[in-house]
């Protein structure tokens, strides 16, 4: 069996919107792991003991084990306890959350690199710690892991394939389906392959432009 | 939780981890040639080999592994690839890892100091004399802590051949999730094991770092 593109563009409206959903799916657990970063690195620098030893742990735990096995317990387990999540929601939710143990450890490396004349100074104006460091020592730790974080967005849009695993249709379900109907899976997964080296281009543009705006605030 | 449960498939799992084993080996490995390979490319004097070594990385770190997987198991044998699960995962994991590794050992023969090369040059060695003799030797210390990273996200990378249904760690508990609805139990038993692994070869690394450093 050869190999014959001609087929490719009677199925293209199923793997555009398939890239719409991967796109979707990327930028959503993109939020959420920024945000959460944020709230992580908070805890795992700023908690009491009794938190932070056991989150400790878990970050561990998230760090040490494969996404596609996160991604499973994510799924069934909240199945099991009763919640039943639409797949894409316990998709980006996996994603969001193994990423945003990721960007934690890069926010709290730049929390501890702010000059700590940063927190003294905002301390004598009469602000409150928590003030302190949410008006003045993170803003300035965020501006400082916006390029690591911005590779870690990357990896999370090819780690977003894996949701196809668990029945989300995003771009590889999508070239998946259609491969079903077709019997053609080198093609399909090469048109795949090639949007997603398309997305990721986008990508480190927008990366290259915000790095390029942080280093004038500067 | 069920431990009755987990002591009865834990076997099963522990068979499972030395197939991820295997796998992470062979993978690291082929990873270490490709990437060895890619490097020598993108340093190459030949503009050919350049732009080849560059359109490697880019392509096979652009895309996800996944899909990488799925052309070359599902998608070979329409260009006369036949291959098994097992096989198709480690060249493909392989090729991919060694994409990273390539900019991983380029970095550190590009951080040893020109000088290096113009005092071997100048001493009378030929161009492949002061690469193999001086700069290597040099640039392989600092290899070390950067493939460590590599190796460490090959082996959770190991967890996608499951998708082209190779019994490993993370297929095996995905079957056994299907079959008990103990999700908890699985991940935590295939969790662990995968901890271990990630937790030796860390340990393992750090040895190799501190026994090359020069004190």
């Amino acid at each position: 069996m050869g190999l014959d593109f001609s087929i490719v563009p009677k199925y293209m409206d199923i793997i555009l919107l398939g890239c719409a959903w991967t796109i979707g799916i990327t930028v959503a657990a993109a939020l959420l792991s920024f945000v959460g970063g944020i709230v992580f690195a908070v805890i795992a620098l700023f908690s009491p003991w009794i938190i932070r030893q056991p989150f400790r742990l878990l970050e561990w735990v998230f760090m040490g084990t494969p996404l596609l096995l996160q991604l499973f317990l994510i799924y069934f387990g909240l199945v099991q306890i009763g919640i039943d999540l639409p797949a894409f929601v316990a998709g980006i939710i996996g994603l969001g959350l193994h990423f945003a143990v990721y960007n934690s450890e890069l926010i709290q490396t730049a929390i501890l690199a702010v000059d700590k004349g940063q927190m003294e100074a905002a301390r004598t104006l009469g602000l409150s710690r928590g003030e302190a460091l949410r008006k003045v020592v993170i803003p300035q730790a965020v501006r400082d892991v916006i390029p690591p974080i911005g590779n870690n967005m990357i990896a999370l849009l090819k780690d977003s394939a894996l949701v196809s695993v668990i029945g989300v249709s995003e771009l590889t379900l999508s070239a998946q389906r259609v491969i079903g109907k077709t019997y053609r899976p080198f093609e399909f997964y090469i048109l795949a392959a090639a949007f997603y080296y398309v997305i990721n281009l986008g990508m480190e543009w927008v990366q290259r432009r915000i790095e390029r705006r942080i280093s004038i605030s500067r | 939780m069920d431990l009755e449960l987990m002591l009865k498939v834990y076997p099963f799992f522990l068979q499972a981890a030395w197939v991820t084993i295997l796998l992470s080996v062979l993978t690291a490995l082929l990873g270490l040639i490709c990437g060895t390979l890619g490097a020598a490319a993108r340093l190459s004097r030949f503009a050919v080999l350049r732009f080849l070594g560059a359109a490697y990385v880019s392509v096979f770190r652009g895309t996800p592994a996944l899909i990488q997987l799925f052309i070359l198991y599902f998608g070979g044998p329409q260009v006369g690839i036949q291959l098994d699960a097992f096989q198709a995962g480690v060249i493909g994991l392989g090729i991919n890892a060694g994409a990273y590794m390539t900019e991983t050992i380029r970095g550190a023969i590009i951080a040893i100091d020109k000088g290096q090369r113009e005092a071997a040059r100048t001493l009378g060695l030929s161009r492949w004399q002061a690469t193999y003799k001086v700069i290597l030797p040099q640039a392989a210390r600092l290899m070390v802590r950067p493939l460590g990273v590599n190796l460490n996200m090959l082996i959770k990378a190991t967890a996608l051949v499951a998708a082209i249904s190779v019994v490993e760690l993370t297929y095996t508990a995905q079957r056994y999730i299907g079959s008990t609805y103990k999700p908890f139990e699985m991940f935590l038993l295939a969790g662990l094991l995968y901890m271990i692994i990630i937790y030796v070869t860390g340990r393992g690394v750090a040895w190799l770092d501190r026994r090359v450093q020069i004190t």
